[in-house]
């Protein structure tokens, strides 16, 4: 850096959620710009194809499918009636839904009372646990799916809403997480509430959490999304075709013989599509949780 | 409760403390560590789930030391690491770079790039797979056949098959990366690049010494994460070979799925275990590799 034309550039510059947020730097719209907005447009449609094909796919007839044509010639929902009426798809639709819902409820509450447990309190003990609870960031899930396979095995949680959800009840990474955001909790608040003789439980549950609120949306999408998606552990630990995950079902649908492939994208679109509209109705939101979450994370 | 009154506001404290960490720390020792120590132990073990576990020290590691299946899943978990990680990191800088440079209507382009990152592996991985099928099938090859190209081979030609797998797995990761590189640009004060302009500085000079400098820890971040990312690659390896697991030859199967197979197919589990700890060895030094490579100085 020494031929830098600057000499304050300090060492590091952390990215920032807010930041992304800001308004784009202004300026004329000239032909540059044009021409840079035209090449990223034409980037992004490439990357929405894929997404694109797989639902205008699930919507067409046939004979058509083999057509490279994106909008289908007469568009039907006879796929959907077909694949939903079959029933397993709704099966499993409703199994994905309770077990991500549950686990991040499940997330919401443990990881957030142990990062405002680990910030708040002074306690013997305290950086034990914190570094204990870190270092299982380092451990790879398919380190632990055959002792956990073992333990289902042993408790009878095989195959079992339970037996999928409970290696993913808490995360080490939501902790750290929501550790980060109760830092810019103030301890004032926290010992006026003592003050006024409420209980620590009633201060982390009705002072504290309501002030860290973006930081809980932001847990919420990543652990919700990754266990909408999880693949490895349920397709492990589910043996009965009703207990499948969307994902799990999904795989064992389009492998078998001699399956249609617009039914194969029907399903994909039927376990693509809640996601992507949860994310085009929260769009700005979800994008800046994404940002928290993956830096401070 | 008479018992709580008589404590001081420090004890009472830590007794709060405890009673919160409670079930957290039990959930952390029964479901984190304990199966991490069982897994090591497992690993000098043989045990086919049925009969009884019998210690076998090191064979288990001697054994995939002489595997050739392994070396061949080794070479193939560290091709998807080479080519992902900066292939990824060139197009999400890219796009970020002039994404961020833009002015008007940036926000839909953003979506844009992101929506990818909101779908399951699994459904896009089987996407994927119906647009590599060869003619009339697959949309890849009907689009070249409508342009007079020969067809491709994707997933049965054993050079093709590690590629045409990966292109999803850095399709879907790549919005994540854009956002976070363009976190980091909206980060950099324009006053630098202003002062820039005015000494008459060129664009490249901007990048390479006030841009990239200054994004170095978004690329460590990156570089770490989509490591990681590419080194336990399975949903799509899995999903777009189920009728032949690991591809041609082998030459698509990460080392996930070789344990995958090795501990639910074949139910050697001490086998298995093993894989799992060279796999959890690999992780970790990659992962250090990369922090001190890409932090120190220089």
């Amino acid at each position: 850096m020494t031929d830098a034309p600057l000499t304050e550039i300090p060492e590091r510059v952390k990215p920032s959620s807010d930041a992304l947020l800001a308004k784009p730097r202004r300026g004329p719209r000239d032909n540059a710009q044009v021409i840079r907005w035209i090449l990223l447009f034409l980037g992004g449609v490439l990357m929405v194809m894929p997404i694109a094909y797989m639902i205008s796919t699930s919507l067409k007839w046939p004979h058509e499918v083999y057509n490279v044509n994106l909008i289908p010639d007469e568009p039907t929902l006879e796929n959907y009636t077909y694949v939903l009426e079959d029933g397993r798809f709704y099966n499993w639709f409703w199994n994905s839904l309770i077990i991500a819902t549950l686990t991040t409820i499940s997330n919401l509450f443990f990881d957030s009372l142990v990062g405002y447990t680990l910030c708040k309190f002074r306690f013997p003990g305290r950086t034990l646990v914190f570094i204990a609870i870190l270092s299982t960031l380092m451990i790879p899930t398919e380190m632990l799916v055959i002792p956990w396979y073992l333990m289902s095995q042993q408790f009878g949680w095989l195959d079992s809403y339970w037996g999928i959800m409970f290696p993913g009840l808490m995360t080490a990474f939501g902790v750290f997480l929501m550790k980060q955001f109760f830092e810019s909790v103030p301890d004032d608040f926290l010992e006026a509430a003592r003050i006024d003789g409420l209980n620590e439980f009633q201060i982390w549950w009705e002072v504290a959490m309501p002030l860290v609120r973006p930081a809980l949306a932001a847990l919420a999408i990543f652990v919700f999304l990754g266990n909408w998606t999880a693949f490895l552990w349920p397709l492990i630990v589910t043996n009965s075709v009703e207990m499948y995950t969307l994902p799990v079902g999904l795989s064992g649908f389009g492998d078998e013989a001699d399956v249609a492939w617009e039914l194969i994208m029907t399903g994909a679109a039927i376990s693509t599509i809640p996601t992507l509209i949860v994310f085009l109705i929260f769009q700005r939101f979800i994008i800046r949780g994404v940002v928290m979450a993956g830096l401070k994370g | 409760m008479q018992f709580y009154r008589n404590l001081t506001l420090r004890q009472k404290q830590i007794a709060w403390a405890w009673a919160f960490l409670a079930v957290p720390v039990l959930f952390y020792t029964v479901i984190r560590f304990y199966p991490t120590g069982n897994a090591v132990l497992i690993s000098f073990q043989e045990w086919n789930l049925l009969g009884s576990r019998t210690w076998t020290g090191l064979d288990n590691y001697e054994k995939l030391w002489n595997d050739p299946e392994f070396w061949t899943v080794f070479v193939n978990t560290f091709q998807y690491l080479i080519l992902g990680t900066p292939i990824s990191l060139v197009l999400a800088f890219i796009i970020a770079y002039h994404l961020d440079k833009l002015r008007f209507g940036h926000a839909f382009l953003r979506m844009l790039y992101f929506l990818p990152f909101m779908t399951s592996a699994v459904a896009m991985a089987w996407v994927w797979r119906w647009f590599y099928q060869p003619v009339p099938i697959g949309l890849f090859n009907n689009l070249l056949a409508s342009v007079g190209i020969p067809q491709v081979e994707f997933l049965n030609s054993v050079d093709n098959a590690l590629p045409s797998v990966l292109a999803p797995a850095i399709w879907a990761g790549l919005g994540f990366q854009v956002i976070i590189f363009m976190a980091g640009l909206r980060a950099i004060p324009v006053s630098y690049y202003e002062a820039a302009r005015i000494d008459g500085v060129g664009w490249w000079v901007q990048l390479t010494e006030i841009t990239l400098p200054l994004l170095r820890p978004t690329i460590v971040f990156i570089v770490v994460f989509s490591s990681i990312g590419f080194l336990r690659i399975f949903d799509h390896v899995f999903n777009m070979t189920t009728n032949n697991p690991g591809g041609p030859l082998n030459s698509t199967e990460p080392l996930v799925l070789m344990i995958y197979q090795t501990a639910f197919t074949s139910f050697d589990m001490g086998y298995a275990a093993a894989q799992t700890v060279v796999l959890f060895t690999i992780l970790l030094i990659v992962s250090l590799l990369q922090l001190w490579l890409l932090r120190a100085d220089r």
